[in-house]
């Protein structure tokens, strides 16, 4: 079988009016159905960017070039009416800020009612009782009395709950949660995450995963594709990533980790990378993380590290790959 | 929809139930004074407008008893032609309620999908409906409405539109501000990644949101629109005598006011009771209903 969703050489530029940003740079990946794809990197690495030119959420100034495909249709030569129609139905969309995220104006047991009128055409009746359904598949406890309450009622976790309620509504093949754990505390977070489980069970939904937190990653990811300045540098099976870290990136991203270790005693100090993301306005052919990279070398400032196969199915864009710490 | 639950109690059956926070809203509301002091200052001018027929004829001449200070008999004494002077600014405020709200609902009427499509779309629809306010404010709106209920002709019905035209402007302004803060709200995002028509953005993401100041607005619009109906009137250009109307009725006091104040007095006092009614009331909603503004 063929994978749900194929991007192909993707290239987003915005036109701003200090000329063009390369936001995302021939990113190619595949999800396969009921698979999490982790998008890891730091802000502005164009990982938001990536998600959102597949349901075509980006702003006006984006031009994209390439291919994405799901199910074999080609998104980008989709109509507005058409793109309309994809989103909310089979690509749906959970984004970082549950507290804003919800109409103020009316109750959530209305708002995802009207989901499920427009793009289900139910009846008001199956729709409320559809949406009772889909409280409990999120967690929400006493979910008919829940329908009728309005969101400055319900807390961030519920109100991110009841976000997953809406964009799942519909059963889309692809959710994509864009840092959907970012601004909820821990516990919360856990319990997005099972919710997120239990939708690739029993709905068979695939999700791209976009966060900066790899604590997240490990726990729910199926793979994982690092992304820094707008490129892919490294892309693997989540466990062969944590195991076998090639991309330097990789590895100060694993560096800056808090871990509670016992047996290795070691209490040093947390890594960070130095420096900042490079501006996207120019493109030169060197590695983008060189100056930053403790591994740079003369070759990685004379030509840009194209990605390959490092080990089985694992890539990374780097002349000096490695599992050492730096 | 809404109604009884019915027996299968796994369907939530009153989804649009208002919501439970209006009787915080109302406890708020309460709290100041000033606000329910315009909330009855306004309430008494509806309730004398709605049963002034009850008061007497606002017409009927009484020669026998022209120009009488207020007394028992004549509580607010009076006119040159012997008409009861309370029947008459009761009258008077069917007509400055009338045009304040009838015309304020016109606008408004207008206002909010010009302000609509302008701020949603931006754009060259939004260029141009900026321009055409910029160029409408320009003028000044007594010569505006003077203009129009001059090329219109005096009537109650012309006076109210050329209020409400004159308000136009404004109000589109203000809702267009309000749609291009509430378009770049999460929720709207939110909306349009799941699929949601632009009508049905503007409709139910919006325009709810912008309900509240849409509501002070249209409160504090409406004194300005009773002042506005008085001037009209005052100038000749409004109702037409022997209709009373608070305006027509100060111009009428003019050539008495050393022999009879209290025919200027009386509806002069009812304009300014009015007008301060609705500006308290609206600042009353402005604190209760918007968020940004509460202490």
């Amino acid at each position: 079988m063929s994978a749900l969703l194929e991007v192909d050489g993707l290239g987003v530029t915005f036109t701003t009016e200090d000329g063009p940003v390369h936001a995302v740079n021939d990113v190619s990946l595949t999800i396969q159905r009921a698979q999490i794809l982790a998008v890891v990197g730091e802000s502005g690495c164009g990982k938001s960017v990536t998600a959102m030119s597949i349901p075509g959420l980006l702003p006006e100034n984006a031009q994209v070039s390439g291919s994405i495909r799901l199910e074999g249709v080609e998104l980008t030569r989709l109509g507005a009416g058409e793109l309309r129609r994809l989103r909310g139905k089979q690509v749906s969309v959970v984004f970082q800020e549950p507290m804003t995220s919800l109409n103020p104006a009316f109750s959530v047991g209305y708002q995802i009612v009207e989901v499920l009128r427009q793009h289900e055409r139910l009846g008001r009746r199956t729709a409320a009782r559809r949406a009772v359904e889909l409280l409990e598949l999120v967690g929400i406890p006493a979910p008919s009395r829940r329908l009728r309450e309005y969101p400055h009622q319900l807390s961030g976790g519920m109100r991110q709950r009841v976000m997953i309620a809406i964009a799942v509504a519909c059963s889309p093949k692809l959710l994509i949660a864009d840092e959907p754990t970012t601004a909820l505390d821990v516990t919360i977070q856990a319990g997005i995450l099972d919710v997120m489980r239990t939708l690739r069970a029993e709905l068979g939904t695939a999700i791209m995963l976009i966060t900066h937190d790899l604590g997240v990653v490990a726990d729910i990811a199926d793979r994982v594709v690092v992304m820094y300045a707008g490129r892919r540098v490294e892309q693997a099976g989540v466990d062969e990533l944590f195991a076998q870290p090639q991309h330097p990136y990789t590895l100060g991203l694993l560096g800056a980790v808090p871990r509670l270790s016992v047996t290795s005693g070691a209490r040093g100090r947390l890594t960070e990378i130095p420096g900042m993301v490079p501006s996207l306005h120019e493109d030169p052919d060197e590695c983008s993380f060189a100056p930053r990279c403790p591994r740079a070398a003369a070759d990685c400032r004379a030509h840009r590290p194209a990605l390959r196969a490092v080990r089985d199915e694992h890539l990374a864009a780097c002349f000096h790959p490695g599992p050492v710490r730096p | 929809m809404s109604g009884p639950a019915p027996a299968d109690a796994q369907v939530p059956a009153p989804l649009l139930e208002p919501p439970r926070r209006r009787h915080r809203l109302v406890r708020r509301f309460v709290r100041r004074r000033l606000a329910v002091l315009g909330l009855v200052l306004v309430g008494a001018f509806v309730t004398l407008a709605l049963f002034s027929p009850l008061l007497g004829s606002a017409t009927a001449q009484d020669f026998a008893n022209v120009m009488v200070p207020p007394s028992w008999a004549h509580p607010l004494g009076t006119d040159d032609l012997g008409r009861s002077e309370l029947a008459r600014t009761a009258t008077g405020a069917r007509v400055s309620l009338l045009a304040g709200v009838l015309s304020t609902a016109l606008a408004l009427a207008m206002a909010i999908p010009i302000g609509l499509v302008a701020g949603y779309y931006r754009g060259w629809a939004d260029a141009v409906v900026t321009r055409a306010t910029d160029v409408m404010l320009a003028f000044p709106f007594l010569i505006l409405a003077v203009g129009l209920a001059a090329i219109l002709g005096a009537s109650l019905r012309n006076v109210v539109l050329a209020l409400g035209l004159s308000q136009l402007p404004g109000l589109v302004r203000v809702i267009r501000g309000e749609v291009l803060a509430l378009r770049e709200q999460d929720y709207v995002a939110a909306a349009v990644a799941d699929g949601a028509r632009d009508v049905s953005i503007m409709a139910r993401f919006i325009l709810p949101n912008a309900m509240s100041t849409l509501i002070v607005q249209a409160t504090v619009a409406i004194p300005g629109a009773i002042i506005g109906e008085a001037t009209l009137s005052f100038l000749g250009l409004g109702v037409q005598p022997p209709t009373p109307s608070w305006g027509t009725m100060l111009s009428a006091a003019q050539g008495f006011l050393d022999q009879a104040p209290w025919l200027a007095v009386f509806p002069g006092l009812a304009i300014a009771l009015t007008t301060l009614g609705f500006n308290l009331l609206g600042d009353g909603l402005r604190d209760v209903l918007d968020p940004r503004s509460t202490r």
